[in-house]
C-alpha cells in the first residue's frame, strides 16, 4: 500500500517550497534517509531525505511547481512498515543496544555525535548494528545547518532557539577565555602594497600553473607574518605565570569562513616554508576546512594566527586573540586610494595590517615594530615571494 | 751453575726452539694464573659465572701452537682458554668477558664466559650449545679448500660433545668432503658428573675415526711434546690437502665443570689426586727443567711475571665500562643501526 | 618478455646468482646431479661443478651447521633442505647459530645464508611433506623470512636473499612450482625483502595472506565481487621483519580485517598479523579481526576426502569473507 510522501516545513516561517530536481525516479529503490528531491525556498535550498525505505511508485509534484507546506509530493511502496513518531511519552517497539565498534566509535567522536544521536542512525549491520557506511551516510545528510541557513527571517516576532553544536560551543569558550584573561590592546598600521598588487595580478597565473596550487594575498600576508616574527620573537610567545614562553617553533593559524564555522587550520614551521610552500599548506587546509575534514592535530599547535576579513570588504577589524597564544595579525580589504606621494597624489592599493596583541607580553612599541616589519616585507614585494 | 741436564732436548727435533718451549710453557703458567683468578673472581662475587680449564693447558697449547694468528681458524668451546691465548687473545681480553664488559670483543658482554670470538684472529664465535660447532668448523674449511687457500681449521671439544647427533654428522661430512680439518677432542674423562664409560661404549674416542674414512689418533694431552707433535702433523697433513683428523687427547679436569659445580660429590675417591698427579704444568716443567731450560729462580720469574700480567689485566678489565642498555636492541641484523630506543617497552609492538 | 614457471623463476635466480658471485655455492641432499627433487637447481652442477654444487650426506642439522661456516668464512650459500617437514633437526643450528652468530658477537661475525625449503600441502604430499613451518621460524630475531608467490618475486627475492647479510629462511609452496607461471624479465633485478604488496584493491575489507593462500584469496575475491563485496587483498611476502605499515594502512582504509593463512590456526603466523591489527589498529576497526587458517589436526593426511576436508581453499575463504562483510 504506497504510503505519502509530504513536502515538510523547512522553516518556521517558510509555508512553502518549490520543488527543484527529482533525484529518483519512479521504480527507484530509496533508502532510508537518502536524498529524494531538491527543495527550493526562499531561504534555503535542501535535499529532502526519504523519510522511511522503500520504492519511488509515483511523483505527485513536478519539478518547477510551488506547494505549499504538508501537500504530498510523492507516493512510496515502504520496505518495512512505517513507523509512526512514537507518542511524546514513551519510547516505541524495544530498545536497540547500541553496539558501536570502535572505528564508528571514533568516527561519532571525532564529528561531535552524541549518544543520543547516535540511537537515531539506522543500522544496516549485523543484528542492526550501525556500521561506518550507516554513520557516514547519516554524517553526510545530517550536516549541522550553520547560523546562515537558519537565522530567523523578517517579520519574526518571537524568540527563537538555535541549538549550539560542538564546534560552535568550543569557539565560543575559547573566545570567551581569551577576552576574559587577556588585556587586549590594538595597534594598526597602513601599507602601500600597490606593488605587490601588481606583482600579483602579473604573476599569479604563471605560479598557478606551475606549481597547481591556488596563490592568494592570504599566502603573502602570512609570509610576511613569518618575516615579523622572526625579527621579534616576543610576538611568537604566551604568558605564563613563570614567565613568558617563547615559543620555539612557528604555527600559523590562518582563520577560515567554512559552512559549519569557523576555522583555524594551522601551518605548521610557516618559517621552514617557502611561498610555494606556504601556498600549498594553505590551499590544502583551506580546502579541508571547507570539507569538513580537519583533523584535530591540524588545528592545534598554532602559536600565532592570521585573520583575513579583507576578503569579505573589512577595512578595519579589532579580532580576538586565540588563546593562550600572544597576538593575531589581522588584514583588512585592500583597497585603491588616493594618498600623498611626494608633492602629488597617487592612487595607490592601500592594506591595513592590524595586531591585537596580549599587553601583558610586549607593549605598543614592539607591536609596531612587528607591523612595521611585515608592512615592509608587503612592500618591498621580494622578501614574500620567495 | 749450570742446571743439570738429565735428557736429550726432544723440542729441537720436533723443531721448537729453547725459546719455543719456554713460551709454550709460559702460555701454560699464564693460562694456570688466569683461571685461578677467574675462580677468584667469581667466589668474591665480582664474576657471576666462570667455567675452568684448569689440566687442559698441555693439550690446549699443543692444538694452537701449529696455527697461524691470522690465516688459520680455531673454532673453540668453553674450555679453550689457554688455547686462544695462544692464538692471539690478551688476558685483559678474556676477563672482559668474564666481567661482562662492553668492550669485551667476543661478544661485548652479551655471552657467558668461555664464549671466545675474534674476527681479526679467526676464532670463531661460539654457543653453548654443545657440537654446533662441529659442522661449523667443516664449512668453514670447505670455503678454505674451495679458494684454494692454505689455512687449516682446528677445531676443539670435550668427549661429552662427542655423543652429539652435530658431531658425528660433522665427521660424515668432512670425511666425504676430505676438508682440511684438524678435529680435536679433550677427554678429561667427565661430562660434568657422567664420566665417560657411560658416555660411550667404547674406550676411545680416537677409534670412531675409522668410521668416518679420517685417521684417528690418541695422546696424552698432558704430555705437551707429544700432543705438539700430534698436533703438527695433522696439520700438516691437512695443508697438503690429504684432508681431515681426529685428535683425541686425553687430559685432567683438575678444577670441577663450572662455578656451579662440586667435583668432590662424584669423582671417586683418590680420582682427583691421582688427576694432579698428570698435573701439565708439572711434567713440562720437570722436562724443561731436565734440558737445562728451567730453575727455580726462573720458574718463580715466569710465575709471577704471570701474576703480574694478570693482576693487571684484572685491573683493566674492572675498570671498564658495563654494556650500555641502549645498544640491547643492536646487531640483530646488520642493518638494525644503534639507537633504536630506549624504550623498554618498544619492543613489545613495533618491530 | 619470458613467462616462466615459479620454479623455473628460482632456477634462473641460481644461475644468475652463481654466475655473478664466484662465492655464491649450492648444497644440500640430491641438488647437483638430479637438479633438486623439484627441478629447482637443474643444469647447475653441470654449469659449476662439483666444488660449488654439492651433494651432502643426508644430515639436515650438518647441511645447515656446514652452511654456516662457510658463510662466515667468506662464502654465500644456499642451502636446500629437501622438504620443510625435514627442517626441524636443524632448528638448533638455525635458531641458536645462524639467527644468533650476528647478536652473540656484537656485531662481529655476520651469517650470510640463505635456506630454501619447500613447503605447504600439495596433492598427496600427506603429513610428512606438506607442513607449513613459518610460526617456529619467524618467531626468531635474527632471521630472515620469506614466502614468495609469484615467479617474479621468487626470482627477484631469492636474488635479494643471497646478497642479504643475514640468514634468510627462504620458504616455497610446493603447489606452485609448476602450477604458476608469470613474466620474469630476464635481466637482473631484486624484490626486496620486507615489503608487502597489495594485489588487488578493494573497499569493504582487507585479507592478509601468503603462499599458495594467495591465489585462493585471490579466486575467492573473485567469487564475492558479484555480490556486491569488493576484497583488499594484501600479500605479505615477506613474514619477517614484517611490513606492518602496508598492513595498517589497509585496515585504516576498508576497517575490516581477515586474515587467511594455511598452517593449523592456533599460534600460527596470522595470529601476530591479528594481534598487530587489534593493537595498532584498533579504532579503524568496523568488525572483529578474523583468521582462517588449517584445522588443528597434526598434518595434512593423505587420502583425498581428507586432504580435501583438511585444506583452505577458495570456496572456504570467501565464506569468511563473506561471514566478516556481512558483520
Amino acid at each position: 500500500m504506497p504510503v505519502e510522501v509530504k513536502l515538510p516545513q523547512l522553516g518556521e516561517t517558510v509555508y512553502e517550497a518549490t520543488v527543484g530536481r527529482w533525484l529518483k525516479r519512479p521504480g527507484d529503490r530509496v533508502e532510508r534517509f537518502e536524498p529524494l528531491v531538491e527543495l527550493v525556498t526562499e531561504k534555503v535550498n535542501v535535499e529532502m531525505p526519504a523519510p522511511f525505505g522503500g520504492r519511488l511508485v509515483e511523483i505527485l509534484v513536478p519539478e518547477g511547481q510551488t506547494v505549499p507546506a504538508g501537500t504530498p509530493i510523492a507516493l512510496m511502496e515502504a520496505a518495512e512498515p512505517v513507523t509512526e513518531p512514537a507518542p511524546a511519552e514513551g519510547r516505541s517497539a524495544e530498545e536497540r543496544s547500541l553496539r558501536l565498534s570502535p572505528f564508528v566509535a571514533r568516527l561519532a567522536r571525532e564529528h561531535g555525535i552524541s549518544l543520543e544521536d547516535l540511537e537515531r542512525v539506522p543500522g544496516t549491520g549485523a543484528g542492526g548494528r550501525i556500521t561506518k557506511h550507516d554513520l557516514l551516510r547519516h554524517l553526510e545528510q545530517h550536516r549541522t545547518p550553520t547560523s546562515l541557513e537558519t537565522a530567523p527571517g523578517k517579520g519574526e516576532r518571537e524568540d527563537r532557539l538555535m541549538p549550539l553544536d560542538p564546534v560552535r560551543r568550543t569557539i565560543a569558550e575559547r573566545l570567551s577565555r581569551s577576552v576574559r584573561e587577556i588585556p587586549h590592546a590594538y595597534a594598526l598600521v597602513e601599507a602601500d602594497v600597490t606593488d605587490l598588487v601588481r606583482y600579483y595580478e602579473r604573476s599569479r597565473e604563471e605560479f598557478e600553473r606551475r606549481y597547481e596550487v591556488r596563490l592568494t594575498y592570504t599566502a603573502f600576508f602570512l609570509r610576511a607574518a613569518v618575516e615579523g616574527l622572526r625579527a621579534y620573537p616576543v610576538v611568537n610567545a604566551q604568558w605564563t605565570e613563570e614567565g613568558i614562553l617563547l615559543r620555539g617553533r612557528i604555527h600559523i593559524g590562518v582563520a577560515v569562513s567554512t559552512e559549519g564555522g569557523l576555522r583555524v587550520p594551522v601551518i605548521r614551521d610557516a618559517d621552514e616554508k617557502s611561498l610555494v610552500g606556504i601556498a600549498r599548506d594553505l590551499d590544502r587546509l583551506v580546502r579541508r576546512a571547507r570539507e569538513g575534514q580537519l583533523s584535530l592535530e591540524e588545528v592545534q599547535g598554532g602559536t600565532f594566527t592570521l585573520t583575513n576579513p579583507g576578503v569579505f570588504g573589512s577595512i578595519w577589524s579589532m579580532p580576538i586573540i586565540y588563546h593562550p597564544q600572544a597576538a593575531i595579525l589581522v588584514t583588512d580589504a585592500i583597497t585603491k586610494r588616493p594618498v600623498v606621494r611626494g608633492e602629488g597624489i597617487a592612487i595607490r592599493s592601500i592594506l591595513h595590517l592590524g595586531l591585537a596583541f596580549d599587553h601583558r607580553v610586549f607593549d605598543g612599541e614592539v607591536a609596531v615594530r612587528f607591523l612595521n616589519r611585515v608592512k615592509e616585507c608587503l612592500e618591498a614585494v621580494e622578501p614574500v615571494t620567495r | 751453575m749450570t742446571p743439570e741436564i738429565t735428557a736429550k732436548p726432544q723440542h729441537r727435533s720436533l723443531g721448537l726452539s729453547d725459546e719455543d718451549v719456554l713460551n709454550m710453557y709460559g702460555f701454560m703458567v699464564l693460562a694456570r694464573v688466569l683461571d685461578e683468578r677467574m675462580w677468584q673472581l667469581q667466589r668474591a662475587g665480582k664474576a657471576r659465572f666462570v667455567v675452568s680449564a684448569s689440566g687442559h693447558e698441555g693439550a690446549q697449547v699443543a692444538m694452537a701452537w701449529p696455527l697461524d694468528k691470522e690465516r688459520d681458524w680455531f673454532v673453540p668451546y668453553y674450555r679453550s682458554v689457554a688455547a686462544c691465548l695462544v692464538k692471539g687473545m690478551t688476558p685483559t681480553e678474556i676477563l672482559l668477558a668474564v666481567l661482562a664488559k662492553a668492550t669485551d670483543p667476543s661478544s661485548g658482554g652479551r655471552q657467558m664466559p668461555g664464549h671466545y670470538g675474534s674476527p681479526g684472529l679467526r676464532i670463531l664465535s661460539g654457543s653453548s650449545t654443545v657440537g654446533t660447532q662441529y659442522p661449523h668448523a667443516v664449512g668453514i674449511a670447505y670455503a678454505a679448500k674451495l679458494r684454494r687457500t692454505p689455512e687449516v681449521v682446528v677445531v676443539s671439544i670435550g668427549e661429552g660433545g662427542t655423543s652429539e647427533g652435530d658431531w658425528h654428522e660433522a665427521l660424515n661430512f668432512a670425511g666425504v668432503l676430505r676438508v682440511p680439518c684438524v678435529f680435536c677432542v679433550e677427554n678429561n674423562r667427565y661430562a660434568i658428573s657422567v664420566p665417560v664409560r657411560k658416555q660411550m661404549a667404547v674406550d676411545s674416542v680416537a677409534a670412531r675415526a675409522a668410521g668416518y674414512g679420517m685417521p684417528g689418533v690418541r695422546v696424552d694431552g698432558c704430555e705437551v711434546l707429544e700432543a705438539y707433535r700430534v698436533m703438527k702433523e695433522a696439520c700438516d697433513r691437512a695443508r697438503r690437502g690429504e684432508g681431515p683428523t681426529l685428535v683425541e687427547f686425553r687430559v685432567e679436569r683438575l678444577t670441577p665443570h663450572s662455578s656451579e659445580d662440586q667435583q668432590e660429590r662424584y669423582r671417586p675417591p683418590g680420582d682427583l689426586e691421582a688427576s694432579r698427579q698428570r698435573d701439565p704444568l708439572v711434567r713440562f716443567g720437570r722436562y724443561l727443567r731436565s734440558v737445562g731450560l728451567l730453575d727455580d729462580a726462573r720458574d718463580r720469574a715466569l710465575w709471577e711475571k704471570a701474576r703480574r700480567e694478570v693482576d693487571e689485566a684484572t685491573e683493566a678489565a674492572e675498570r671498564a665500562p658495563d654494556p650500555d642498555p641502549a645498544t640491547l636492541l643492536r646487531h640483530v641484523y646488520q642493518d638494525s643501526g644503534p639507537d633504536r630506543s630506549t624504550d623498554p617497552v618498544y619492543w613489545i609492538s613495533r618491530e | 618478455m619470458p613467462e616462466l614457471r615459479y620454479l623455473d623463476a628460482l632456477n634462473r635466480a641460481h644461475h644468475e646468482e652463481m654466475a655473478r658471485d664466484e662465492r655464491v655455492v649450492v648444497l644440500g641432499e640430491d641438488v647437483g646431479a638430479k637438479g633438486g627433487v623439484f627441478g629447482v637447481t637443474a643444469g647447475l652442477l653441470d654449469r659449476f661443478g662439483e666444488e660449488r654444487v654439492i651433494d651432502t650426506p643426508l644430515a639436515e642439522s650438518a647441511i645447515v651447521g656446514c652452511a654456516i661456516g662457510m658463510a662466515v668464512n667468506g662464502l654465500r650459500p644456499i642451502a636446500e633442505i629437501q622438504f620443510a617437514d625435514f627442517l626441524h633437526p636443524a632448528f638448533d643450528q638455525i635458531v641458536s647459530e645462524a639467527a644468533r652468530m650476528r647478536y652473540r658477537s656484537n656485531g662481529a661475525f655476520g651469517c650470510p645464508l640463505v635456506i630454501r625449503v619447500p613447503y605447504g600441502g600439495a596433492h598427496g604430499t600427506a603429513l610428512y611433506h606438506s607442513q607449513c613451518v613459518e610460526a617456529f621460524y619467524a618467531h626468531v630475531p635474527g632471521l630472515k623470512v620469506v614466502a614468495p608467490s609469484t615467479p617474479y618475486d621468487a626470482k627477484g627475492m631469492l636474488k635479494a636473499a643471497v646478497r642479504d647479510p643475514d640468514p634468510v629462511l627462504f620458504l616455497e609452496h610446493k603447489r606452485l612450482y609448476r602450477t604458476v607461471r608469470g613474466e620474469v624479465p630476464e635481466e637482473d633485478y631484486e624484490v626486496p625483502i620486507g615489503p608487502a604488496v597489495v594485489r588487488r584493491p578493494g573497499r569493504h575489507l582487507s585479507v592478509f595472506t601468503y603462499g599458495w593462500m594467495l591465489h585462493e584469496t585471490l579466486r575467492a575475491a573473485e567469487m564475492v565481487r558479484p555480490e556486491g563485496i569488493e576484497v583488499e587483498v594484501v600479500e605479505l611476502r615477506t613474514l619477517r621483519p614484517l611490513d606492518k605499515v602496508t598492513v595498517l594502512r589497509s585496515v585504516a582504509k576498508t576497517n575490516k580485517a581477515l586474515v587467511v593463512y594455511e598452517d593449523n590456526r592456533f599460534c600460527g603466523y596470522g595470529a601476530e598479523i591479528a594481534a598487530l591489527i587489534a593493537e595498532e589498529a584498533f579504532e579503524d576497526l568496523d568488525g572483529p579481526v578474523m583468521r582462517l587458517g588449517g584445522p588443528d589436526v597434526p598434518a595434512v593426511p593423505f587420502a583425498r576426502s581428507l586432504e580435501e576436508a583438511w585444506m583452505p581453499d577458495a570456496d572456504r575463504i570467501a565464506q569468511a569473507i563473506r561471514r566478516l562483510a556481512r558483520y
